[in-house]
């Protein structure tokens, strides 16, 4: 118990059932994990193992069946709607498959709106916009529209949008599922150096090969339980310089 | 915040447009009906004053009792001192005693047989004296088509319509066959000397308008007078002034157990006016609360619409962890803004064509071919100060609902769902 203050997120005997005509289907089936702050770490296993369902737990947008999951400090199944969606404004930062910018505003516009839920000056927030456009190398397509930017560097202004907050977790779902081999490893490339820079925790869901060779944590999911936890020596990642 | 949802609002046409367009719709048909009710009112409440009620009117109480009919044989005699003693009361206030006649009127060819016969409602009013404030109001100059004004006793006008019917042309001697004060049958004969429109239907079927003094004359109505109207000055109905006056007056000159003393009555105090206000009231009422509601309904339907079209957009906000509740309320706020900017454009629409009706107006005789409202045919709108912000009512109110409703959807999310939907 008193170990669980040293990390970021911990999980204990998750279930999550979903009603399924008259029996029900277990996502999660008693899944306990933990994550420290600055983890790499990756869920994967074949369709339907709970991969999503446990990034939904942890990302505080549903609620555990049974089991407790404690991110940040705070009990996922005691959060009401809106401590829930403070903690992700606070904590998280989430990175979905499709890119999901909305499309009427500039790529900076796109960034910055996270930041108005915040009481921010609108000084910080340009500084933080554009330092969040650095990183993801998108800063002088700052005035863009959505549809004007090809599917890899849309995918970066949701990468900024989601680093922007600097929040010590990101949780990602199959980033790369949409993106071509070359716009993959960009991306990830840009997440490892957040990663290391800022000491962010990346927790993705995959079953992109790609996205496996960066992970320095896999952690392999079985119908909804947790089949197998490793450390592993990341095949890319690990050295490259920008 | 506002920025953020003013820039959606700005560039993304579906977000805005067909609201817009509801709201500018709903806000100047509001302010257009608005102005025109105004119209309507101000010159049925003009012409009333001029042709038939005053702002204030003074009669004998028997009179008064069945003044619809007009008994001239209850008219109030000792004209001349009431008003004498009226004038020196309130010597801002302008007189004008009228009696109301009805009759047969003649028209014998050159043998004195009858050529051409009809009946006739008169007005008698001062047409001579200096102070008679009577050729002013009624406009009687300008309205004069054919022939020309009366100048000495004995000389008429009657209604241009009724003069064609009869074949009269101006300087043909007619008979009014009428009836005294006292019963008695009158038989007299005036001079057409022209002939009116007043562009007032119940005005121009059948009038004549003759001189008070020819038809106290004529009618055996000496120092008489059916109705003594009295105006402000500048021709302005004021309520409360004539409420003060009218109570004023009847403490001092009239007496409750005599039945020929004189006694006041206002504007609103006779027959119908109050009530035909009442339903003009109502009427603008009904009308912006329907605007209101189906712009409401309209609004609802583009504020789903706008929903269902935004279901990624508000997914990533509640993703990021924008509350509900917050959601909610910049939706709320991002329709006020194109409330106000619909109520605005609307109003400016509005006020422009009720400026161009004020000019204009319309032409609503044939509708009130049957009516004996005294109305001008032509009603022209009427913009106040009101009519500026009228518009704001269901502009603002129907948007406020429209998306109150539409936008509880928001609520139904489910932030489980979020990541499978977003992933589509
Ligand atoms: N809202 C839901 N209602 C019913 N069943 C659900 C719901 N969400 C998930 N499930 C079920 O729970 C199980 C786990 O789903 P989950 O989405 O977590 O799988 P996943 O590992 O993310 O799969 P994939 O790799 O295909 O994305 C699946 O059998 C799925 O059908
Ligand atoms: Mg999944």
């Amino acid at each position: 118990m008193e170990m669980s203050n040293s990390f970021l997120i911990t999980t204990k005997d998750l279930v999550r059932t979903f009603p399924m005509g008259r029996t029900k289907i277990f996502a999660l089936d008693g899944v306990s994990l933990n994550f420290k702050a600055g983890e790499f770490a990756g869920l994967v296993g074949p369709s339907g193992s709970g991969k999503t369902t446990f990034l939904n737990i942890v990302g505080s947008l549903d609620s555990p069946t049974e089991g407790s999951a404690v991110v940040m400090g705070k009990k996922i199944e005691t959060l009401s709607h809106k401590q829930a969606a403070w903690l992700r404004n606070k904590n998280i930062g989430f990175i979905f498959q499709t890119f999901n910018l909305l499309p009427v505003y500039t790529v900076y516009e796109n960034v910055e709106f996270t930041l108005l839920l915040l009481k921010m000056s609108a000084n910080e927030r340009r500084k933080k916009v554009m330092q969040a456009l650095e990183w993801v190398k998108l800063a002088d397509r700052a005035k863009s529209k959505p549809s004007q930017l090809s599917g890899g560097e849309s995918q970066r202004v949701a990468v900024a949008r989601a680093v922007v907050k600097e929040p010590p977790i990101i949780l990602a779902d199959e980033p790369t599922a949409n993106l071509d081999a070359e716009n993959s490893y960009n991306i990830l490339d840009t997440m490892v150096t957040l990663n290391r820079e800022l000491g962010t925790t990346f927790i993705f869901a995959t079953h992109d090969q790609k996205v496996i060779k960066y992970l320095r944590r896999k952690i392999t999911l079985f119908d909804g339980k947790v089949a197998k936890d490793e450390q592993v020596e990341p095949e890319k990642g690990k050295g490259e310089e920008q | 915040m506002i920025k953020f949802l003013l820039k959606g609002i700005i560039r993304d046409r579906s977000r805005s447009l067909f609201p817009v367009i509801t709201v500018v719709l709903g806000v100047s048909l509001t302010v257009l009906g608005y102005s025109y009710f105004n119209g309507v009112m101000t010159s049925w409440m003009q012409t009333s004053a001029k042709f038939e009620a005053g702002h204030m009117k003074i009669m004998s109480r028997a009179y008064a009792e069945n003044a619809d009919q007009t008994p001239n044989d209850l008219a109030f005699i000792g004209v001349e001192n009431l008003l004498a003693d009226f004038k020196k009361d309130f010597p801002e206030l302008l007189v004008a005693p009228r009696i109301r006649f009805g009759g047969l009127f003649d028209i014998p060819d050159e043998l004195g047989e009858t050529k051409a016969q009809g009946p006739i409602i008169g007005l008698a009013v001062d047409l001579f004296s200096e102070e008679s404030p009577e050729k002013d109001m009624l406009n009687l100059e300008n309205a004069v088509v054919r022939g020309r004004m009366p100048q000495k006793y004995g000389e008429i006008l009657i209604s241009d319509e009724f003069a064609r019917r009869l074949n009269v042309l101006p300087g043909q001697t007619s008979t009014l066959i009428g009836s005294t004060m006292y019963g008695n049958m009158a038989v007299v004969n005036f001079t057409v000397v022209g002939t009116l429109r007043f562009g007032v239907l119940a005005m121009d079927r059948g009038t004549i308008i003759a001189d008070l003094a020819d038809i106290q004359e004529a009618l055996d109505m000496k120092d008489a007078a059916g109705e003594i109207l009295v105006f402000f000055n500048d021709f302005v109905y004021r309520e409360e002034a004539a409420d003060r006056i009218t109570e004023t007056f009847n403490e001092k000159y009239s007496d409750k157990d005599d039945e020929f003393s004189p006694v006041m009555v206002t504007f609103y105090d006779q027959g119908g006016m109050a009530d035909f206000m009442g339903m003009v009231s109502t009427f603008q009422g009904v009308l912006i609360f329907s605007f209101i509601a189906v712009m409401s309904i309209v609004l609802w339907n583009a504020g789903l619409m706008g929903t269902l079209r935004r279901y990624g957009e508000i997914g990533v906000r509640l993703a990021v962890g924008e509350a509900k509740g917050h959601l909610y309320r910049s939706m709320i706020l991002e329709s006020l803004m194109i409330g106000v900017i619909g109520t605005i454009l609307g109003t400016v629409l509005g006020l422009g064509f009720a400026y161009f009706l004020q000019s204009k107006g319309i032409n609503l005789g044939n509708m009130m071919q049957s009516s004996n409202m005294v109305i001008n045919e032509i009603i022209r709108a009427k913009v106040t100060p009101v009519s500026y912000v009228i518009g704001f009512v269901p502009g603002l109110l129907a948007t406020l609902l429209g998306t109150s409703i539409s936008g509880l959807g928001i609520y139904k999310r489910q932030t489980s769902q979020l990541m499978k939907e977003l992933e589509v």
